[in-house]
């Protein structure tokens, strides 16, 4: 009834007056966006065009730092320690996230009592608790080399020769790095995955095991697939986040050892304040951008299909 | 111990359909769910453990040991050298103004677009939403850039106007939606009532939407405080520095021993944790009451 009462209204000349004069309202809104998004998204891409160290008049170079950029093995490389820190931020953590979610509403809750199941979510959820900064800082203590905590923990269990410079060696810092952050965001997928599991018919798992289903067999075909709206806006929410990892390395690594940590982010940094390159820095933060929206359509596109299957 | 059991026991008595058998499995899978949660946790304690410390416990006991005493030496000694207090007030000033800016932009421009339905919404929705994905990479140079032209680089008010604009994106995007179901009938009423539009946003929207802009408030005010990028190009003075950037560049600098950084992250996580604690009931309550009825 109210759709046809407004689109009656939008015929009418009374109808577009009434909708403008709503529009002032929209003006602050407007103008903040423009001057804080709008402008310097546009800035960056031009700067990505030029040559300029951030003082005096950038140079046009057209496409020169892309194809630098194209030939950069660093470039590359920081791309490859991305796709790691993916499978530590958005992978391990959606999966390792389900299947606990899946034991905790299924097994604990229905066997101990929810409130041990809210118990133990709690205590995984802890470290989400943390701005990331702190956490890496946590970590980088953690893992310090000298009577570190990690460290002193192997020794004092007999596995001190496993003792290690997690963070300085370029063989291990990437992997540290990647287990600093699913211990961060395990958390998140568990929390959604849980609330989501709250939807589902508890006669569906009774059924289920009355047919005599195992564990996994009802988990793979009961619980996955009716969350698997949670379970896409999860990875996309995640993997965009490790996309624009930035904090943890910066506060555990700085990038290096010797750009062993190095990602695009981290690069685009350096080269903005550090090496005061900003067209390159402009150049780097322009395709992550092109590659977190991109990722952002494919994802849409593949919910939207998965939901019209559904119906 | 029987406390336990008897409780558990009227729980499961309470509650029919969870008289199951237990089988061994269950109690592994138990001991291994408890055990990980363990391991979570570890870092916490070993964090406050060695805040409690004198340097010179720690080099002869280690980080593992529990503290001798209560020790607050290395706390207080962290606290002076960072001007903790300060950079405790920068971080609620912004994260605080951040939170009533970003939800009173969220509220006009929703108004509009919800309720209004301004012509082209749909591309100022799709818009913002761009503005939510966008890597702050993005932005940050020119952003650093445009404040140094007009006097606001290492400003706190530069740092509130950005994430302003940034976090209502969201609000924005979530509040239309929630707008645009908002019942006609009650805007026709307050309309014939005499009610102007400005009116009719404090007075009848407001109110009914209170709980969701509750919701956003926390929100905006956590993420904020979480910020980093932004805050450290552009905070460089230490007077302005929020918590996460002044702890990270002191991190950056690898100017801290150990028992002052452990210091120093327990200084970090205490005021989130508390946040938690404070919020996690109005964040249960608004998720629910979010729905217009």
């Amino acid at each position: 009834m109210t759709t046809a009462t407004t689109k009656a209204a939008a015929r009418t000349g009374r109808g577009r007056r009434e909708r403008l004069a709503y529009l002032p309202y929209l003006i602050p809104g407007l103008l903040l966006f423009t001057g804080v998004i709008g402008v310097p998204f546009l800035m960056n891409i031009y700067t990505s065009l030029t040559e300029w160290q951030g003082v005096g008049t950038p140079k046009w170079i057209g496409l020169a730092n892309y194809s630098e950029l194209f030939k950069d093995g660093e470039f590359w490389a920081s791309f490859q320690h991305n796709a790691l820190i993916i499978v530590g931020m958005a992978i391990i953590p959606t999966a390792l996230g389900l299947v606990l979610a899946a034991l905790l509403t299924d097994l604990i809750d229905r066997h101990f009592g929810p409130r041990v199941a809210s118990v133990l979510r709690a205590c995984i959820y802890m470290p989400q608790v943390l701005p990331i900064v702190i956490g890496g800082i946590v970590w980088s203590w953690l893992l310090a080399p000298d009577n570190g905590a990690v460290n002193e923990l192997l020794k004092a269990v007999g596995l001190g020769s496993l003792a290690h410079d997690w963070l300085g060696d370029p063989n291990t810092a990437l992997y540290s790095v990647v287990g600093v952050m699913v211990w961060i965001q395990v958390g998140f997928p568990l929390v959604v995955f849980m609330s989501g599991l709250q939807r589902v018919e508890p006669s569906l798992y009774e059924a289920a095991e009355i047919d005599g289903a195992s564990w996994a067999r009802r988990f793979w075909h009961v619980t996955v697939p009716q969350i698997r709206p949670e379970i896409f806006v999860v990875l996309l929410w995640t993997t965009i986040a490790a996309l624009k990892v930035f904090g943890p390395i910066y506060v555990l690594t700085k990038g290096g050892p010797g750009g062993a940590t190095n990602v695009p982010s981290y690069y685009s940094y350096t080269n903005f304040f550090d090496k005061t390159d900003v067209g390159y820095g402009s150049a780097i933060a322009t395709v992550l951008t092109l590659i977190i929206v991109a990722l952002t359509v494919v994802f849409l596109r593949f919910q939207g299909r998965d939901l019209e299957e559904d119906r | 111990m029987t406390a336990i059991t008897a409780k558990r026991t009227s729980e499961r008595a309470a509650r029919p359909r969870r008289r199951r058998r237990r089988g061994p499995s269950a109690y592994a899978v138990l001991v291994g769910l408890a055990a990980l949660a363990g391991i979570m946790l570890i870092p916490f304690v070993v964090v406050v453990f060695n805040a409690l410390k004198t340097p010179e416990e720690y080099t002869e006991d280690g980080p593992l040991a529990p503290p001798g005493g209560l020790h607050f030496d290395s706390i207080t000694d962290f606290w002076e050298r960072v001007g903790f207090g300060q950079v405790l007030l920068n971080s609620a000033l912004i994260s605080g103004s951040v939170a009533i800016l970003a939800v009173l932009l969220s509220v006009f421009n929703a108004y509009a677009l919800g309720i209004g339905r301004v012509k082209g919404r749909m591309w100022v929705l799709a818009l913002l939403l761009l503005a939510n994905t966008l890597p702050q990479e993005a932005l940050v140079y020119p952003l650093y850039y445009l404040a140094k032209q007009v006097d606001l680089y290492d400003t706190r008010i530069a740092v509130i106007i950005v994430f302003t604009v940034i976090q209502s994106a969201f609000g924005t995007y979530l509040l239309s939606s929630v707008l645009g179901t908002f019942p006609k009938p009650l805007l026709e009423a307050a309309r014939i009532d005499g009610a102007n539009r400005w009116q009719i946003l404090w007075r009848i929207v407001v109110p009914s939407v209170r709980p969701t802009l509750s919701v956003l408030m926390v929100f905006f005010f956590i993420w904020t405080w979480n910020e980093f990028l932004i805050p450290l190009v552009f905070l460089v003075s230490q007077d302005n520095q929020t918590v996460s950037v002044a702890l990270g560049v002191l991190q950056g600098q690898r100017m801290m021993d150990a028992t002052m950084s452990s210091a120093a992250s327990l200084l970090g996580l205490i005021p989130t944790v508390v946040f938690f604690l404070i919020f996690q009931r109005t964040l249960a309550r608004g998720l629910t009451a979010g729905a217009i009825k």
